[in-house]
C-alpha cells in the first residue's frame, strides 16, 4: 500500500516548504497545468474517490455539478472544521502536513475554475491555523499561489477562515452561513451549494482529507489510486481512534482493512485487562457496533451500511466492558443537545429530550417506559429535519438500546449503574 | 472605543479577503469579532456595536450572530480560560475527574471565573484531541494527556 495521506507523518518538520519539496511536494502542479479543467474532474472521478468528512459522496462527481461559464465566480471551501467526538485526524493533516493540503487545494479549485478558495478552519485551532498561515505564506512566496501559478497562466488566491466555536458549521451549507458572517444555520437542499453556495455563487466544499488526497491522485493516476482499497471504496483512509487501547492515534489504512485487525495491528489491542463492549465506528453519530460485529466488519462504506452502521468521518471510539452505556450515550445526547442549531422543532426539542431522559436513567430516575420513549423519539427525528445532526443521535441512540437493552434496563430497575454493583 | 491603529491595518487585510459590497462586509464579521476579541477582552454590547458601525450592519444583526458562537465570550474572563473537554473519548480517560480536581484547587465551579480574575474554568464538547485526553485548552493552546491529578497541577504551576 503507498501512503497517500501520512507519507510525511514521519517527519518532525513536513510542515515547512523545504522538507514537503524534498518529498516531491507540488510536483504535481506541473502535471495539473497541463490537463484541463475537465481531464482533472474526470480522473478523480475514474479514482473512486469519496468525501472524507462523512458522507462519502463521490468528490469528482460534486466537482461534476459544478456548471461551466455561469458568468458568476466559482468557490472551493475546504472544510476543516472538524468537530465530530471521536474524530482528529483532520487535525493532525493540519498539523503535520499543511502544504499537503494547499497542493490539495490548488488541484480542486484549478478543477473547478475558481480563484477564491476559502479554508474553513475550526476557531479552536490556533496552532493548525499558524501552521496554515505559515505554510500559505511559504507556498505564496514560492509562487504556487497568486498570480499565473508557475507559469500556467492560472491565478489562485487561498485563504483561511477561522471559526468561531459551533460543530453544526462543519456541515456544508452552515459552513457556507458562515462564512458569509451569519449564524451556521444548515440550508435547505436544493439548491445545493454546486448551482447557489458561498455568496450566492457555484461553491464545492470538500473535506481536508479529501483534498489531500488530490496530489497522489493527479500525480500517479486514478489507477492507483483505485488499485487500492475495495470495489467500491477506493484508496486508503485516516482512522483516529480514542479509548481504551495501547496506542491510541490517527491511522492509515487501505479501505477494507478487517477493523478487529485495525484494533490488533494499528491500535495495539485493548489495554490489559480490558474486554471490548463496543465500537463506534465513524466517528459519534455513527451507530455503534457490538464485540461479535467488530469480528466481521471492514472500513468501507459497504461493510459498515451491512452492518446498520456507516464509514463516517473514521473517528473509531473503542468502549470497553467496563464504562457505562448510559452515561457514554448521554455523554453524546448532551453534545448533540448543545450543538443543535435550534432551527428544526424535531431537533431542537428531541435532542434536548433524549438528553434529559438518558440523564435521568443515569442518575436512577428512570421509568421503565423510558427506553422504547427513547425509540420513538428517535424515529419521530430521523429524516424530519434540514440537516442530518437530529439523526446524528437518533441514530446511535437507537443502535445503543436495541443492542445493549438489557444493560439500559438493569441501569433502571437498579436506579443506579449495575457497574457500581460489586 | 475603538481598534488600534494596527487592528485598523488588520481590518483593512480582513475584508481584502472577501468580495466588495455588503456580502463581503458581513464575511468579515467573525473576523472582526475574532479581533475585537483580542483587543477588548470579551464581546461586549459594545464591541458588537463598535463593529456593527465598521461594517455597516445593523448591531442586532451581529448580537444574532455572536451569541450563535461559543468562542465569542460574552463576558469578561480570566487571565487563563482553562476549557476542559467532558466528550466521550476524554471521559474515558478521566476528564470528569480532571475538572473536579480543578474546581477543588481553584475554588469554583465550571463556568466561573476566581476572584483574583485569574481562571475561568468552563467544561466544552469535543476538542478533537480525543487520543491523548483528558485535554484542556487553556487560552488558545492544547494542553494532552491530563490523566493525573499531578499532570493538571504542574499545569496549574506553569500558570502562576
Amino acid at each position: 500500500m503507498d501512503l497517500v495521506l501520512t507519507k510525511n507523518f514521519d517527519l518532525p518538520d513536513a510542515f515547512s516548504l523545504p522538507v514537503y519539496e524534498g518529498r516531491g511536494g507540488y510536483s504535481s502542479l506541473k502535471k495539473l497545468f497541463s490537463l484541463k479543467p475537465d481531464e482533472v474532474i474526470e480522473e478523480v472521478k475514474k479514482s473512486g474517490l469519496r468525501g472524507r468528512g462523512g458522507a462519502g459522496f463521490s468528490a469528482g462527481m460534486k466537482w461534476g455539478f459544478i456548471p461551466k461559464n455561469s458568468g458568476k465566480e466559482t468557490y472551493l471551501c475546504v472544510n476543516a472544521d472538524e468537530g465530530e467526538p471521536g474524530t482528529f485526524k483532520d487535525r493532525a493533516l493540519l498539523l503535520k502536513d499543511p502544504h499537503r493540503l494547499i497542493e490539495g487545494t490548488i488541484i480542486g479549485s484549478y478543477a473547478i475554475g475558481c480563484h477564491t478558495a476559502y479554508i474553513y478552519i475550526r476557531g479552536e485551532f490556533f496552532r493548525e491555523y499558524k501552521i496554515l498561515e505559515q505554510a500559505l505564506s511559504e507556498a505564496k512566496a514560492k509562487r504556487y499561489l497568486g498570480e499565473n501559478i508557475l507559469g500556467s497562466g492560472y491565478d489562485l488566491e487561498i485563504y483561511t477562515h477561522r471559526g468561531a466555536g459551533g460543530y453544526i458549521c462543519g456541515e456544508e451549507t452552515a459552513l457556507i452561513e458562515s462564512l458569509e458572517g451569519k449564524r451556521g444555520y444548515p440550508r435547505i437542499k436544493p439548491p445545493f451549494p454546486a448551482i447557489q453556495g458561498l455568496f450566492g455563487c457555484p461553491t464545492a466544499v470538500n473535506n481536508v482529507e479529501t483534498v489531500c488526497a488530490l496530489p497522489y491522485i493527479i500525480e500517479k493516476g486514478a489507477g492507483a489510486y483505485k488499485k487500492m482499497g475495495t470495489e467500491k471504496s477506493s484508496g486508503t483512509k485516516l482512522f483516529s481512534i480514542s479509548g481504551p487501547v495501547n496506542q491510541p492515534g490517527v491511522y492509515e489504512v487501505e479501505m477494507g482493512f478487517p477493523l478487529r485487525k485495525f484494533l490488533q495491528e494499528q491500535a495495539g489491542g485493548l489495554r490489559p485487562g480490558k474486554i471490548l463492549k463496543g465500537v463506534i465506528p465513524g466517528g459519534s453519530s455513527m451507530p455503534i457496533l457490538n464485540a461479535e460485529e467488530v469480528e466481521q466488519v471492514t472500513l468501507d462504506y459497504e461493510s459498515m451500511n451491512k452492518f446498520g452502521t456507516f464509514l463516517g468521518s473514521g473517528g473509531v471510539i473503542v468502549i470497553d466492558e467496563d464504562y457505562c452505556l448510559v452515561k457514554a450515550l448521554r455523554i453524546l445526547a448532551r453534545f448533540y443537545a448543545h450543538e443543535s442549531c435550534g432551527q428544526c422543532s424535531p431537533c431542537r426539542e428531541g435532542t434536548g429530550w433524549v438528553h434529559k431522559i438518558l440523564k435521568r436513567i443515569e442518575e436512577g430516575e428512570g421509568k421503565a417506559s423510558d427506553l422504547d420513549l427513547l425509540l420513538d423519539i428517535s424515529d419521530n427525528m430521523i429524516g424530519q429535519t434540514i440537516c442530518v445532526l437530529a439523526d446524528s443521535i437518533a441514530m446511535p441512540t437507537k443502535a445503543f438500546i436495541t443492542k445493549f437493552r438489557k444493560e439500559f434496563e438493569d441501569h433502571i430497575s437498579l436506579k443506579k449503574c449495575p457497574k457500581t454493583i460489586a | 472605543m475603538e481598534f488600534t491603529p494596527e487592528n485598523k491595518k488588520k481590518v483593512s487585510e480582513i475584508l481584502k479577503r472577501y468580495p466588495e459590497g455588503k456580502v463581503g462586509r458581513q464575511a468579515a464579521l467573525l473576523p472582526l469579532l475574532r479581533l475585537a476579541q483580542e483587543q477588548f477582552g470579551f464581546v461586549s454590547e459594545e464591541v458588537m456595536t463598535y463593529v456593527a458601525s465598521i461594517l455597516d450592519i445593523p448591531p442586532a444583526q451581529i448580537y444574532g450572530v455572536a451569541t450563535f458562537y461559543t468562542l465569542f465570550n460574552k463576558k469578561p474572563v480570566g487571565k487563563y480560560h482553562l476549557q476542559v473537554c467532558t466528550n466521550l473519548s476524554c471521559c474515558m480517560e478521566g476528564a470528569e475527574e480532571t475538572l473536579s480536581h480543578l474546581e477543588k484547587r481553584l475554588c469554583i465551579r465550571s463556568g466561573e471565573t476566581t476572584p483574583d480574575g485569574k481562571f475561568t474554568l468552563s467544561e466544552v464538547e469535543c476538542l478533537a484531541a480525543c487520543g491523548s485526553g483528558p485535554v484542556i485548552q487553556v487560552n488558545e493552546e492544547y494542553h494532552e494527556d491530563l490523566k493525573t491529578t499531578e499532570n493538571v497541577d504542574r499545569l496549574l504551576e506553569r500558570l502562576k
